[in-house]
C-alpha cells in the first residue's frame, strides 16, 4: 500500500521534504505504524507532539490506512 | 448574509474589510486585527513567517464559520489571515463582523479568533536576530 504524507513546520525542516510517499506499507497499516517508518527515516521526529489529519479531517493514530490517502502530521497549531 | 475566509500575501486593510460586511441593518461592527509582536517570550523578533495546510485550513473556517453563524444573530463576516513574511507591526490576521446588535458582533468576533487558534491549521515561526523558532513545537 502507499500514502502520501504532508508535512507542516518544525516537521518539514527536519525531513527536509514537504511531501513524501511511504511504499510497501502492509495492508493493515494504520497513521501509527506511517509514523514509525517516517521515524525510521528521520529519527529527530521521535517524541514530537502532532495531530493527524487523513484526507483534510483529524483522525485517532490508530486509523486504518487506505491506498492513496493523504496523511498529513499537523504540529500543534500556531495561527492568529 | 455571507461569510467569507481568504489567505493573502498582501497586507490586510481593515477598512475594506469593514466597508465589505456593514449594511444598513447593521447597528455594530466588531473588528479583530491579531499583530505581529516585536517581544516574544523575552526575546527580539524581527518577523513572523507563517504557512498553512491550507485545503484543510479552507475546509475548517467554513466549519467555523458555519458554527458562528448558528450562535450568534450576526449579518456578513470577513476573516482574512496572511501567509509568509509579515514584518512587526502589520496585521497577520483580521476578522470583521456585522451584527445588529453589538453582544452579537463582540461574542461572534471572539469566537472566530478563539476556533482558529484552537483548531486551523496554521504555523507560526518567530524569527530572531540570532535564529528561528516554530511556535508551540517545543522544540
Amino acid at each position: 500500500m502507499r500514502v502520501r504524507i504532508r508535512l507542516f513546520a518544525g516537521w518539514r525542516d527536519r525531513l527536509g521534504e514537504e511531501e513524501v510517499l511511504l511504499e510497501g506499507l502492509p495492508p493493515d497499516a494504520t497513521v501509527e505504524s506511517a509514523r514509525a517508518r517516517l521515524e525510521e527515516r528521520c529519527p529527530a521526529l521521535r517524541g514530537l507532539p502532532a495531530a493527524v489529519a487523513v484526507n483534510l479531517v483529524q483522525v485517532p493514530p490508530d486509523r486504518p490506512l487506505r491506498e492513496g490517502d493523504e496523511v498529513a502530521f499537523l504540529p500543534p497549531v500556531s495561527g492568529g | 448574509m455571507s461569510a467569507s475566509f481568504a489567505l493573502a500575501a498582501d497586507p490586510i486593510d481593515p477598512v475594506a474589510l469593514v466597508e465589505g460586511v456593514r449594511t444598513d441593518e447593521d447597528g455594530a461592527l466588531a473588528t479583530f486585527l491579531g499583530t505581529a509582536r516585536v517581544v516574544s517570550r523575552g526575546r527580539r523578533v524581527v518577523r513572523l513567517e507563517y504557512e498553512a495546510y491550507e485545503p484543510m485550513v479552507r475546509a475548517e473556517m467554513d466549519r467555523i464559520l458555519a458554527e458562528t453563524r448558528e450562535r450568534f444573530h450576526v449579518g456578513a463576516i470577513r476573516v482574512v489571515h496572511r501567509l509568509g513574511v509579515v514584518p512587526i507591526g502589520e496585521a497577520s490576521v483580521g476578522i470583521v463582523v456585522a451584527a445588529p446588535h453589538r453582544a452579537d458582533a463582540l461574542g461572534a468576533c471572539r469566537h472566530v479568533i478563539d476556533r482558529i487558534k484552537e483548531r486551523v491549521p496554521i504555523w507560526k515561526k518567530e524569527v530572531f536576530e540570532d535564529g528561528s523558532e516554530w511556535v508551540g513545537e517545543g522544540a
